[in-house]
């Protein structure tokens, strides 16, 4: 496998990762082309932090290859770090500094700081740069780590939820600045569990369960491997819908008809409906939420029983 | 017990579950607070007692084993009669009446281990108060129905149950020793008086806490109260007695147990403890929860050229901690230089050069007293090298670690930073040390040769500290979750270089410390080999450590 093209900014096989007896990363692949952005997307305690922990060479990992921007990511640390910018989910800072000198010691530090950049990026984030860092709430931690990381000229950004604590119209002013860092070619990976975030911001879209990558690819391409929600409304009884492939959960109420059915097979069912007259139809495509849900589907429904959502 | 200035509106403490448990509104929930500190302390008290309850067993018999008769206790009396024998232990008056095994064990242990009951209390309370404000988990109890007061009354109940259970045993187990001499009067008196000792300064860290935001600046303020105490006590001890007026720890040995077992400075202390705690509460009710006294100003919008460095930078971090052991270190040296001129004074009043001053090689007592000063000074230098060292430890575990070694600073550069901070400033503070006391000592004996002479004495005990910091490194390195393990070394050093002369420790519990090897100067010769030795072995410790954590993996939240 060539992994070290220019047009790979990440790339990860066969990663393994153990902390005592727990397999936090069980043989993780991950691709990220060059100036993407790509979704991360996974709950809480699904690998995603030990995985950008490994990108960033604090961890180790027991086996697998990593290439950070063609590089070893633990034995070239120093050197790839003056080329990537790192928010992590949890910022900590220090209680005696303000928010303004931990920004200009992380962005220096880092390789340089855009002085012009940092002081627009601490007026779009509202953020007051003079306060001690014990004093900030942990939006405005998340804040300090954000504008840190953009105002330094990295190529590849590493966002471990970033925006976990952020208010919704923070949440616009971030978008609005990654699509910024996207036009200028940098690579990100955002590692999220907010879905509209990753839906409105993402290239492509890796979903990780323990550990394990379980799906990768564009949106749209996943859409077409899941399931669409038809609703419709017939002037005839449908009769023989679920003998159709691909069709599932179907419901009839009063000449209305509900199902689903795989993106494979949309075709025969929607040319089955309209041979008993279709009056209305709507179809959902399946939101991200669905995606999610049909690889922790069986988690959800150990929870619930028998998944009686609509 | 409460302040005058806060008023009860807590709407949750109209509930009964208030008034079940607290008794007054600003008191609601103490009972189960304690409880709760008391099951979060189940180990670490017990084993605080037992440690303090074995250690006094343990010299009493060392001392009954050791000097059993009377002649043997006249020559320790006559060894002790001297300006370092008196700082080290109390009072004089100890030793008038025969020097008997109780007095001998009042003397010599009350102060040495009233410091220890001191930090223990300072410890417990710091714990339940500020640090828990600081990690912000008060906050999620006192929004419950847990009173205003609750919380520093809880810290306090539980050091007190502590003081108690600790004196009741003490004064058990010395009176039930069945050891002659050792009266029940007087084994309740240390009991009452060691306790007592105990809670005085758990009310003094109910002060400290409420001044600092931070526990580590809460604990540190208290035990530099503490270090305050006992270097007054021992510089009124050698000189006219007036100083150690100043001092709790005076204060208790002035009761005499097993000698004239006086009650009454119990009261005294007694009416302190109210009092500062009094002063706790009033200042108690006057702050917001998590916040300390001060209020925050606005800092600087940018950072300097010199916090980018990562020199710079760690220092920047490590500079309130080492301007206070500089300021300490300095008053110390200063007060111990300036009974210098006493110690002078009582050489022309002694006739016999004594047998434990010859072993020591010394040349007079001026010179033997300050080698022992000089063991004292670098204890505390490394009690300073070894926080500081525990800095990236702290730094790590915090979770602030992670963010400056995502950036283009190497690990070895960022630890390399904090030791280089610990090893250039614990050699600052045994400088300052050295130096305040050879400038005062200087002026109490008007021989201007001392401020040159002590300040190097004290500079012998550097390549020691940085074995001490090449200690913590190499932990950190290679066994991080156990990095505090580092505070073994200088406990170390001083239960050996202060106890170890009185108990005659044999010569390798001497030799595995590496203050043991520091040439005592100037008493005695100087000789380069340990030093460079010393050195060698630091930079080796320094290394590995080094090495170390550029191998493992980060640790983080």
């Amino acid at each position: 496998m060539d992994t070290d093209t220019p047009a790979t900014a990440i790339s990860v096989s066969g990663l393994v990762k153990t902390f005592g007896r727990v397999r936090a990363l069980d043989g993780l692949d991950l691709d990220v082309r060059t100036g993407e952005v790509h979704g991360f997307l996974g709950p809480n305690g699904a690998g995603k932090s030990t995985a950008i922990r490994v990108l960033l060479g604090l961890l180790r990992a027991d086996a697998g290859t990593a290439r950070l921007l063609g590089h070893d990511p633990w034995d070239e640390a120093v050197t790839l770090h003056r080329r990537l910018a790192y928010v992590p989910g949890d910022v900590e800072l220090w209680p005696g500094l303000t928010g303004g000198e931990a920004i200009d010691l992380l962005a220096r530090l880092r390789g340089g700081l855009d002085a012009a950049r940092r002081d627009e990026l601490i007026e779009r984030f509202d953020l007051d740069p003079t306060k001690k860092g014990r004093t900030y709430s942990k939006g405005n931690r998340q804040k300090v780590a954000i504008v840190a990381a953009l105002a330094s000229d990295a190529e590849l950004l590493l966002l471990d939820e970033p925006t976990a604590g952020l208010d919704p119209l923070m949440e616009v002013v971030f978008q609005d600045v990654i699509f910024q860092a996207k036009a200028a070619g940098k690579t990100v990976l955002l590692s999220s569990h907010i879905l509209a975030q990753v839906e409105k911001l993402c290239d492509r879209v890796s979903i990780i369960r323990l550990g394990k990558i379980v799906q990768s690819g564009t949106l749209s391409d996943m859409r077409h491997l899941t399931r669409t929600t038809i609703e419709a409304e017939t002037e005839r009884p449908v009769t023989a819908l679920e003998t159709l492939p691909g069709v599932h959960d179907v419901h009839t109420d009063k000449g209305r008809v509900h199902f689903a059915v795989d993106g494979e097979h949309l075709d025969e069912a929607v040319r089955h409906l309209s041979s008993v007259g279709i009056r209305s139809l709507t179809s959902h495509p399946p939101t991200l939420e669905e995606l999610m849900l049909r690889h922790y589907g069986d988690e959800l429904a150990a929870l619930n029983g028998n998944g009686g959502a609509a | 017990m409460s302040a005058g200035t806060a008023t009860p509106t807590t709407p949750a403490a109209r509930t009964p579950a208030a008034k079940r448990h607290g008794g007054g509104r600003l008191l609601a929930g103490t009972g189960t607070l304690i409880r709760f500190a008391l099951r979060r302390d189940r180990v670490r008290i017990p084993v605080w007692i037992a440690a303090l309850l074995l250690a006094h067993l343990s010299t009493l018999s060392e001392l009954t084993g050791l000097y059993g008769d009377a002649a043997t206790r006249a020559s320790l009396a006559k060894t002790m009669d001297s300006p370092a024998g008196l700082a080290m232990t109390g009072p004089r008056h100890y030793l008038d009446g025969g020097y008997g095994t109780g007095a001998m064990l009042s003397h010599q242990v009350l102060g040495f281990y009233g410091v220890l009951v001191a930090l223990m209390s300072v410890l417990i309370v710091v714990r339940h108060t500020r640090a828990e404000e600081e990690t912000g988990r008060a906050e999620l109890l006192r929004a419950t129905v847990v009173g205003r007061h609750a919380a520093l009354t809880a810290a306090l109940a539980v050091a007190l149950i502590t003081n108690l259970v600790l004196a009741a045993l003490l004064a058990a187990g010395l009176g039930g020793s069945g050891t002659d001499g050792l009266t029940w009067q007087g084994s309740l008196l240390y009991g009452a008086v060691f306790g007592g000792l105990g809670l005085l300064f758990a009310a003094v860290a109910a002060v400290t806490v409420q001044i600092s935001e931070h526990a580590r600046g809460a604990s540190g303020t208290a035990v530099a109260v503490i270090g305050l105490a006992y270097v007054l006590r021992a510089a009124g001890d050698v000189g006219d007695g007036t100083l150690s007026w100043a001092s709790p720890i005076g204060w208790a040995q002035r009761s005499y147990p097993f000698v004239d077992d006086l009650w009454w400075p119990l009261l005294l202390m007694t009416g302190f403890t109210a009092v500062t705690g009094g002063v706790a509460y009033v200042l108690s009710g006057r702050r917001d929860v998590g916040a300390g006294l001060r209020r925050p100003r606005p800092g600087r919008r940018t950072a300097s050229g010199v916090l980018v460095r990562p020199f710079g930078f760690a220092l920047r971090l490590h500079r309130g901690m080492l301007a206070g052991f500089c300021f300490g270190v300095l008053l110390l040296g200063s007060m111990y230089g300036s009974i210098l001129g006493d110690v002078d004074d009582m050489l022309k009043n002694v006739d016999v050069v004594d047998e434990a001053l010859a072993q020591a090689g010394g040349r007079d007592f001026v010179e033997s007293f300050a080698s022992v000063v000089m063991i004292v000074n670098a204890v505390v230098a490394a009690v300073y090298v070894v926080i500081a060292s525990l800095r990236t430890r702290a730094e790590e575990s915090a979770g602030r670690a992670e963010s400056l070694l995502s950036t283009g600073l190497s690990r070895v550069r960022w630890m390399w930073s904090h030791l280089a901070v610990a090893l250039l400033g614990g050699t600052a503070t045994l400088l300052l040390a050295g130096l305040g006391f050879g400038l005062t000592g200087a002026a109490s004996t008007g021989d201007g040769g001392l401020v040159l002479s002590l300040t190097g004495a004290a500079l012998a005990y550097a390549p020691a500290l940085w074995v001490t910091a090449g200690v913590a490194a190499l932990l950190f390195g290679w066994l991080p979750k156990a990095t505090a393990a580092a505070w073994i070394v200088p406990v170390y050093a001083f239960l050996v270089g202060y106890l170890g002369q009185i108990l005659r420790f044999p010569g390798w519990m001497n030799n595995i410390s590496p203050f043991g090897h520091v040439p005592q100067l100037p008493a005695a010769e100087m000789d380069w080999t340990p030093v460079a030795v010393l050195t060698a072995v630091a930079a080796a410790l320094l290394a590995a450590g080094l090495a170390g954590f550029r191998r493992r993996d980060l640790e983080t939240k």
